[in-house]
């Protein structure tokens, strides 16, 4: 608390121009800009990239992930399958928190029951039947009801607390908003990680410190000593905060303007493939299309409607047009980065007369009316492609009447709190654990009306053969099988027309000429590879 | 005269409440605050508890006393978003806001009374017209536009000025003040044009008209007569006469600067309040917004009841009317 | 306490005991003074051939039009982001070149301006309407009554026009879950704007119906047993209606510029059938980029509008008080 007071003085919206050359040192200063805010410092609050990969400089976990996101040792120095159900994870010696305090197995055992705790937003990172025990000082044992390959695929952002000092600030309890008092972990943090938070401004700004005692600084690639964050909500201010010098790294930017950040001497935009599909999907389990001409029946339930859908979008035009060929079309609902067989899939072809043809068999020659959801600040250019999308399908005689929404309203109505309220909408998914299970029980899952099952299946597709494949997926140790067993399952969906995959969406982040930094495709900035000139 | 007082006093708060109470039952449906809380894998149940938790499935009567309640003794709640008390989200922001408002009320006053003056002393000059026309042109575009275009021009063409925030702010015991640093004040610039510009116009225009009609009235007329030189009579008594209706209305505008904020905080990312309510409002962060809506009454409430009262002392024949109602 | 006008409109008539008679708005149309007074100022005649056109062009936007921006079948993304016809890679086709769809800006811009001006016409008649009788009745009736519609006024003050759409924005979409949102969207706009704008017309009016109230001739419709709503309708109103329509006129400007503010925070028409608001909302994505064309064409139709209707209010206001010819 206090030190937030303190700090705060000096920190403002950071557009401070060089005032921190008080010192007069030689020090290196990098400054971001990102469109969101980082609101709590609970590393377990919120399950969301942004503060997730942000706290990711400040905690880290028992892994890591590379520029490539390969997995790497990082808390754990290394691990072994012992059983099947039971891994030996080897905890790094000499580790201490920010605070002073040792790092131990102690705190893992602690960690492992926060983030498992009443409030946590992170208690999918370890199943709740998963029992860790302490070997020793360096040792923990991970049993498991069940084998689990991807065990420790989302370790990387579950993030290792000092359990003495949590214990001592009152901060066991993970940060409730129902608490009158804000704890002192949402406040301030304490990590092992290579940078400290010196400040931090809910919602406006945050500064970050190179941790000169963190374990793996002999091998550090960043060159920086305070790193100053800011929120810019807005596009244009965020754009223009580059393009004036003010920011060293901005992100994301619109797509429109990588032009004018190439053209820029002082700036370059940095582009690369992103993880996130994005997608149409239809409401094909009601009788009777909530937002529908059609009564009595509901045209999604037919596979030639579905594909007429598909066959009359033309995903290249989006892609150069509202994306400036930044998208990658895709033919499955998941980043080719994470699937080994995405070449054997292909989209169906756009062509507007098949679609109507396709229609005109189905019964619905002169098309029907649909109503259709769409954010309208959560993707890139979600709202454009929407609307592309509708302008597509009034050619082929559907009547679409778009509802863009903000997210907030936008998810209350189309998820499973808010009773799948939708008949036709856009979606954008990333599996967190960047493996296919997670696509194949969330999009692709048979639900019920609550949601059990595949929970973001919103539409409510259902294949009793593709859950029967993804319950083998998730205990299939042997990778070729395994692989196998889920292209059985794509093909199976992409014949179906489960859902329309669009494209995975680009990254485009704005950067200063002078910066040299790894672009991860999770888009989670890593400090420690920001170099600056 | 202490009557009166009380009896506006008693009206303010009751006013206060109203509003706190339309306020609370329109957030009824804005959203679902638990949607925005936690991230997209959480279970239906854990919603379900955690709403429970905050109060949202009471009664909104319920929810009302509550609040208020609890807001009588400055206490708002925690925000959704940031796990913090919203009493030191705001008290953080505040200044932000009031600093960026006075300045923007300054500039206003600043430029609008001279042109005002100018434009009705010479009603029919070249650039008389000129002022009244582009001054126009300020309010023909919307806040938004002319801010990025501002941005556009001097931040990223000349560089000469920040495109957002606050620059390096100093701390006075909780008030954080971006007056005393150059960077300070130099990102105060484009935000209180932008913001002011409107304001100005209306100034400009009120202190033109009122001047027109104060130069007509027959005292004018007498004291011309009476041989008071032509610049003491402009400026001496047409204008003083003037000043109150002007500084009235500043007044009142104030209120409404402080919600325009909005708009300026944020093109420019300003670390306001107003910045603050708007990621509220598409957060579905109630407490915020109660409490912000709650504190943008109590302004207009005050502001009003100053007003009022100023004016009963300044102007005696409005003291039979005050009487009267 | 009469001192609250709006723009200064009605200060005039306000409260000033010296005031002479003032005719009825009748008279005064016909008054071949005003006439003289348009024919005068070539800037009004300007202003209101410019504001005729608007509305013509609004009306007949579908048969001007050389496209239809709302057919979205006829929208094609291969023909986004043409530029004007001048420009290297225009065609004739799109004059004004295309926005991000492929929609013809032109087109955009007429069918738009049909949506703003519906919109400010229509908020502006609402708040008129409103306005109008409760500061008839609050000044006639007096007392109590009065007390009471003055406190809503207060309330409806601390609620600016962008805190009320916020607000009621986020209730109709909460209750309908958006769907309809074009027609919706229209009706939360009319309904913030004209509820954010009628306390200029009450007080106003109850200024003047407090003067008018006491004159002989009122005295006298009341003794002869006249109904209050009568005497309000027949006698007191059509003395008020001159600052109504200066106010009034002012409004409408004010509420075109609002509703494109609105659109900016997300609550205004939706891009299927943009606004002139929506339109410069959505262009200001492009600014950076180059295609300046799809914000710059709607800003300067917004300005030119909001322009000539504002100039057309000064002159009104002016040519209505007779202490100024």
């Amino acid at each position: 608390m206090s030190l937030r007071k303190i700090t705060t003085t000096l920190v403002g919206a950071a557009a401070a121009v060089g005032i921190m050359a008080g010192a007069a040192s030689a020090e290196t200063t990098f400054k971001f800009a990102f469109q969101g805010t980082l609101k709590s410092l609970d590393p377990y609050s919120l399950n969301e990239t942004f503060t997730l990969g942000t706290l990711g400089n400040v905690y880290e976990g028992l892994t890591r992930r590379g520029p490539d996101l390969q997995i790497l040792p990082a808390l754990a120095e290394s691990w072994e399958v012992v059983e099947p159900t039971r891994w030996r994870f080897k905890l790094r010696q000499g580790v201490k928190f920010h605070n002073g305090n040792d790092f131990t197995a102690d705190d893992v055992v602690f960690s492992a029951e926060r983030v498992r705790s009443e409030g946590s937003d992170l208690k999918s990172r370890i199943q709740p039947d998963v029992v860790f025990e302490k070997v020793d000082d360096h040792t923990v044992d991970v049993i498991l009801a069940s084998p689990n390959p991807i065990l420790h695929y989302e370790w990387d952002t579950w993030a290792i607390i000092d359990k003495e000092w949590a214990e001592a600030n009152d901060s066991v309890r993970v940060t409730s908003a129902s608490d009158e008092v804000a704890t002192t972990i949402s406040l301030e943090a304490n990590g092992t990680g290579p940078f400290k938070i010196t400040s931090h401004e809910g919602g406006v700004s945050t500064t970050f410190a190179a941790n000169t005692d963190w374990w793996d600084h002999g091998n550090k690639k960043h060159n920086v000593d305070t790193v100053e964050f800011s929120t810019i909500a807005s596009d244009a201010t965020r754009v223009a905060a580059l393009l004036s010098g003010e920011m060293d790294l901005v992100y994301p930017i619109p797509v429109q303007d990588i032009k004018r950040v190439n053209d820029n001497d002082a700036t370059v935009a940095m582009t690369g493939p992103e993880l996130r599909t994005i997608f149409l999907g239809m409401d094909q389990m009601r009788d009777e299309l909530l937002y529908s001409n059609i009564k009595g029946k509901n045209p999604f339930k037919d596979v030639r409607v579905r594909q007429a859908f598909y066959h009359a979008i033309d995903i290249e035009a989006i892609k150069s047009k509202v994306m400036r060929d930044l998208s990658t079309p895709s033919a499955i609902m998941i980043s080719p980065f994470m699937f080994d067989n995405a070449d054997q899939f292909s989209r169906l072809e756009y062509n507007p007369d098949g679609a109507k043809a396709l229609l005109a068999e189905a019964g619905y020659a002169d098309g029907f009316e649909v109503g259709m959801d769409c954010p309208n600040d959560r993707y890139v250019n979600d709202e454009a492609i929407c609307q592309a999308i509708v302008a597509m399908l009034a050619r082929v005689g559907v009547t679409v009447n778009l509802n863009a929404q903000p997210k907030a309203q936008y998810f209350a109505k189309v998820l499973a709190s808010g009773g799948f309220d939708t008949s036709f909408y856009l979606l954008g998914w990333t599996p967190g654990s960047f493996d296919s299970w997670n696509v194949l029980t969330n999009l692709h899952g048979c639900r019920d009306e609550k949601g059990e099952g595949g929970l973001f299946n919103l539409g409510g597709y259902c294949n009793e053969a593709v859950d029967k494949l993804s319950a083998d997926v998730l205990v299939e140790n042997d990778p070729a099988k395994r692989l196998q067993l889920i292209t059985d399952a794509y093909k199976m969906t992409t014949e179906e027309v489960a859902h329309i995959p669009l494209h995975q969406q680009g990254l485009a982040w704005g950067v200063s000429s002078s910066i040299d930094l790894a672009q991860r495709a999770d888009n989670q900035l890593m400090l420690y590879y920001v170099n600056k000139n | 005269m202490l009557a009166f007082t009380i009896r506006r006093l008693v009206q303010s708060i009751v006013v206060m409440l109203v509003v706190a109470l339309i306020a609370f039952v329109m957030f009824r449906f804005v959203g679902d605050p638990v949607d925005q809380m936690v991230g997209l894998e959480t279970t239906l149940e854990e919603r379900a508890q955690l709403r429970e938790q905050l109060g949202l499935n009471d009664p909104v009567p319920v929810q009302f006393v509550r609040f208020i309640g609890k807001a009588a003794q400055f206490n708002f709640g925690t925000s959704y978003q940031f796990k913090r008390p919203v009493a030191e989200l705001i008290g953080d922001r505040l200044p932000a806001t009031l600093e960026l408002s006075f300045v923007a009320a300054a500039f206003a006053l600043i430029v609008g009374i001279p042109m005002g003056v100018y434009t009705a002393l010479r009603r029919d000059s070249w650039l008389s017209k000129f002022f009244l026309t582009v001054s126009l042109v300020g309010v023909s575009l919307p806040t938004f536009l002319i801010g990025i275009i501002l941005i556009f021009i001097f931040a990223v063409n000349l560089q000469i000025l920040p495109s957002f925030g606050r620059g390096a702010v100093v701390d006075l015991g909780w008030w954080s003040t971006g007056l005393l640093t150059a960077s300070g004040l130099k990102a105060l610039i484009l935000p209180a044009v932008t913001l002011g510009l409107f304001q100005m116009t209306l100034i400009m225009r009120l202190v033109r008209s009122e001047m027109l009609e104060v130069l007509r009235t027959d005292f004018i007329k007498f004291a011309r007569a009476r041989g008071i030189k032509n610049r003491a009579v402009n400026f001496g008594h047409a204008l003083k006469n003037t000043l109150v209706p002007v500084i009235t209305i500043t007044g009142l505008q104030l209120g409404s600067i402080i919600a325009f904020a909005i708009i300026t905080e944020t093109v420019f990312q300003w670390p306001g309040m107003g910045l603050l309510f708007l990621q509220a409002v598409q957060n579905v962060d109630i407490p915020i917004m109660a409490a912000y809506l709650l504190l943008i009454a109590f302004l207009f409430v005050a502001i009003n009841l100053v007003v009022d009262i100023l004016y009963v002392f300044v102007d005696p024949r409005i003291r039979i009317a005050g009487a009267a109602t | 306490m009469s001192h609250v006008t709006g723009e200064g409109a009605g200060a005039g008539t306000a409260g000033r005991p010296q005031d002479e008679a003032p005719s009825s708005l009748l008279a005064r149309a016909l008054d071949s003074d005003i006439w003289y007074s348009f024919k005068r100022s070539k800037v009004t005649i300007v202003a209101a051939a410019v504001t005729a056109l608007y509305f013509a062009s609004a009306l007949f936007a579908p048969w001007i039009a050389p496209h239809n921006p709302s057919d979205l079948a006829s929208l094609s993304l291969l023909d986004s982001l043409n530029p004007p016809a001048w420009i290297e890679g225009g065609t004739t086709t799109f004059v004004l070149g295309t926005d991000d769809q492929g929609r013809d800006v032109l087109s955009a811009i007429l069918y738009g301006s049909r949506i703003s001006l519906a919109v400010g016409f229509v908020s502006v008649l609402l708040a008129a309407f409103l306005g109008i009788t409760l500061g008839l009745v609050s000044g006639y009736v007096g007392g109590r009554t009065d007390s009471i519609i003055m406190r809503i006024a207060d309330v409806q003050l601390t609620f600016p026009a962008i805190l009320i759409a916020l607000l009621i924005d986020g209730s109709v979409r909460g209750v309908l879950g958006g769907i309809n949102r074009e027609e919706s969207a229209f009706y939360v706009l009319v309904a913030s704007i004209g509820l954010s704008f009628w306390v200029q017309y009450a007080r106003t009016v109850r200024s003047s119906t407090l003067v008018e109230k006491n004159k002989e001739y009122v005295q006298a419709a009341r003794l002869i047993g006249l109904h209050p709503a009568i005497i309000m309708a027949r006698h007191v109103l059509p003395n008020v209606m001159g600052p109504v329509l200066v106010v009034a006129t002012i409004n409408l400007a004010l509420a075109i510029i609002t509703e494109a503010t609105l659109s900016f925070l997300g609550v205004g028409i939706p891009p299927t059938q943009p606004s002139l608001g929506t339109l410069i909302r959505i262009g200001n994505d492009f600014l950076f980029s180059g295609e300046w064309w799809i914000t710059i064409f709607p800003g300067i139709a917004l300005a030119i509008l909001v322009l000539a209707v504002n100039l057309l209010g000064d002159w009104l206001r002016d040519a209505l008080n007779p202490k100024l010819r």
